[in-house]
């Protein structure tokens, strides 16, 4: 039988207000346990929330960016939930009346699928803090310094019919975040967390199949190998004539596999009833006017104009645009060097590269916009080749400087004086006398490839600084003229 | 509504509850008149009247995003039962 997957993501979003949604403590990342978390984040008997602005901005401004209708009133409520890493015994949430309405997002995945993906709704509440169970005697170490971070709730309709599509629409879900700058968008540090709802049902049939909820994926990585693991197993589960149960699944990166959770000790009831410590939350036209005009251009904008002003091609475009932090860093470049194309495959290439390798987010990155783009200029100019460039940036990586000084220091300077490659050229063809008899003895449109030998030696002789446009005339005339 | 054997004892095990199993019948029939309390408020019609949340008409006041909090830690812990490297010691919640 044939089946199609349908999938429904959720996406915890952690918003990067200074302080907690609903006390002043900070929420600042790697703290010392516990050292931010205040009496009302541990819920002492007495103290009261008071709801942050910027939190509620935020995820207004998160609103307006997917389309969607912004709740002019909004009720926050209780969720009952009773671990130790809520010390209240509930979570702050929204339920009836969300901040954010229905809206939706375009995604396109790698292979061109199109699609609208339609947002549910998206509401603020609280994060909970982190519970170790290892090595305390037997008990749990609670440290709450994460309890009342802002979080926004992203619930997607259930529109998604591979991981693939899943996988897009958290990357265009990250790079909206990230655009507007209401979250560092760091997944390893869980300041964004996925759930995906993954059920399976014949082709062509309507009503859906029996989901499970895979919990707290970090990775676009992972969502796409969760999945995946996920529908394999309800697919075999079905065909041998098992019915799928509704239930949280945990994903095993290491094993590669989905596993149950929940165990029976449990019967969820969450009695979500209106928090009476926090009235309604009401705003107005000028409220969410005045954040509209705050509003950054958007990934799928910026997407566009890559596209038209800079000549790049749909894909470039897309990579580029999908991280606004890389996306402002090439712009800066290429003010700097006036290559659209060479900057997006500098980019794209060698510093994303590097990133890779060193695990290093590109705001972080040990070679700024005005050095790759300063040694852009170099290439452009003949100073040294492409190849020699990237020697010049692994040193500016390791040793920083700019590539005026590197190329100085190091000497590497392309060697555009004529008279210079000439005599390593007769230079080289004396020195191959066999490889000269080959190319006299080739055909004459053979003999294009069988430069590359000469090309080698010379670049070799020069330690890589020849310019190479100026090689190959030289070396094709000279050879040319001994075939005669 | 009204609740079986099985289900008394299951809710009393969720609740961590020893109950001696001679009363459960009693247990369930007090649950089922509370039960059908709610059946009997249930039964109300509500239509067209607004949940009354919050007795004020008054909005929620909102918070400059600044910290004003201080770490207290020590303060704090020292009235929790066990700390240790700075975290609360709590029986553990997983198996």
């Amino acid at each position: 039988m044939e089946w199609e997957v349908v999938i429904g993501l959720e996406i915890h979003v952690q918003l990067s207000t200074k302080t907690k949604i609903f006390s002043g403590a900070s929420t600042a990342f790697g703290a010392e346990p516990n050292t931010q978390a205040c009496a009302v984040d541990l819920a002492l008997p007495g103290t009261l929330p008071v709801f942050n602005e910027n939190a509620l901005r935020m995820a207004v401004m998160f609103g307006l960016a997917v389309n969607a209708e912004i709740g002019k009133r909004s009720v926050f409520e209780r969720k009952n939930y009773f671990y130790p890493d809520l010390p209240k015994g509930y979570q702050t949430t929204q339920l009836a009346e969300p901040i954010v309405g229905p809206g939706f997002v375009d995604i396109e995945t790698d292979d061109g699928v199109q699609r609208r993906v339609r947002l549910h709704h998206a509401h603020l509440e609280e994060d909970a803090g982190k519970s170790l169970h290892e090595d305390f005697h037997g008990m749990s170490g609670i440290d709450l310094n994460r309890a009342g971070t802002p979080l926004v709730e992203i619930v997607s309709e259930p529109d998604m019919r591979s991981s693939k599509e899943a996988a897009a629409y958290a990357r265009k879900i990250h790079a909206i975040v990230t655009t507007l700058g209401i979250c560092d968008g760091n997944m390893a540090e869980g300041s964004m967390r996925c759930d995906c709802n993954v059920s399976i049902r014949p082709k062509g049939e309507e009503k859906l199949g029996t989901r499970t909820e895979l919990k707290n994926i970090n990775s676009f990585r992972f969502i796409e190998r969760a999945i995946d693991t996920e529908v394999a197993r309800q697919i075999d589960l079905i065909e041998d004539g098992g019915t799928v149960v509704q239930e949280t699944r945990l994903y095993d990166p290491d094993k590669n596999e989905t596993r149950s959770m929940r165990s029976k000790e449990e019967a969820n009831d969450y009695r979500y009833f209106p928090c009476p410590d926090l009235l309604p939350v009401i705003i107005d036209d000028s409220y969410i006017e005045a954040i509209r005009e705050t509003l950054p251009e958007l990934p799928d904008a910026r997407r566009e104009r890559f596209i038209s002003e800079y000549n790049l091609s749909e894909y470039d475009a897309g990579v580029l645009s999908a991280y606004s932090a890389q996306a402002d860093y090439y712009e800066q470049v290429v003010k700097l060097s006036g290559d659209t194309k060479l900057s997006a495959n500098w980019v794209m290439g060698e510093l994303a590269k590097f990133l890779n390798q060193n695990d290093t987010d590109i705001k972080d990155s040990p070679v700024s916009a005005e050095q790759l783009g300063g040694l852009l200029v170099r290439i452009k100019d003949n100073t040294i080749s492409g190849n020699i460039a990237k020697k010049v940036f692994e040193l500016m990586w390791s040793k920083g400087g700019t590539a005026d000084e590197i190329i100085e220091a190091e000497g590497l300077k392309q060697v555009t004086d004529t008279g210079a490659i000439e005599k390593i050229v007769d230079e080289v063809i004396a020195n191959a006398e066999k490889q000269v008899e080959q190319y006299k003895a080739a055909e004459p449109d053979k003999r294009g490839k069988m430069i590359g030998f000469f090309m080698g030696q010379v670049m070799k002789a020069t330690g890589g600084k020849a310019n190479p446009g100026a090689v190959t005339g030289i070396l094709k005339q000279k050879l040319d003229a001994l075939c005669d | 509504m009204s609740l079986d054997r099985s289900q008394v004892e299951q809710i009393a095990h969720l609740a961590r509850l020893q109950i001696d199993s001679a009363d459960i019948d009693s247990y369930s029939d007090s649950l089922n008149s509370i039960l059908n309390l709610v059946d009997q408020m249930q039964a109300v019609n509500t239509e067209g009247v607004e949940p009354l949340a919050h007795p004020l008409d008054a909005v929620q006041r909102l918070r400059a995003d600044e910290v004003t909090e201080t770490n207290q830690r020590e303060a704090l812990q020292a009235v929790a039962p066990a700390t240790e490297e700075g975290l609360f010691l709590v029986p553990k919640v997983i198996e």
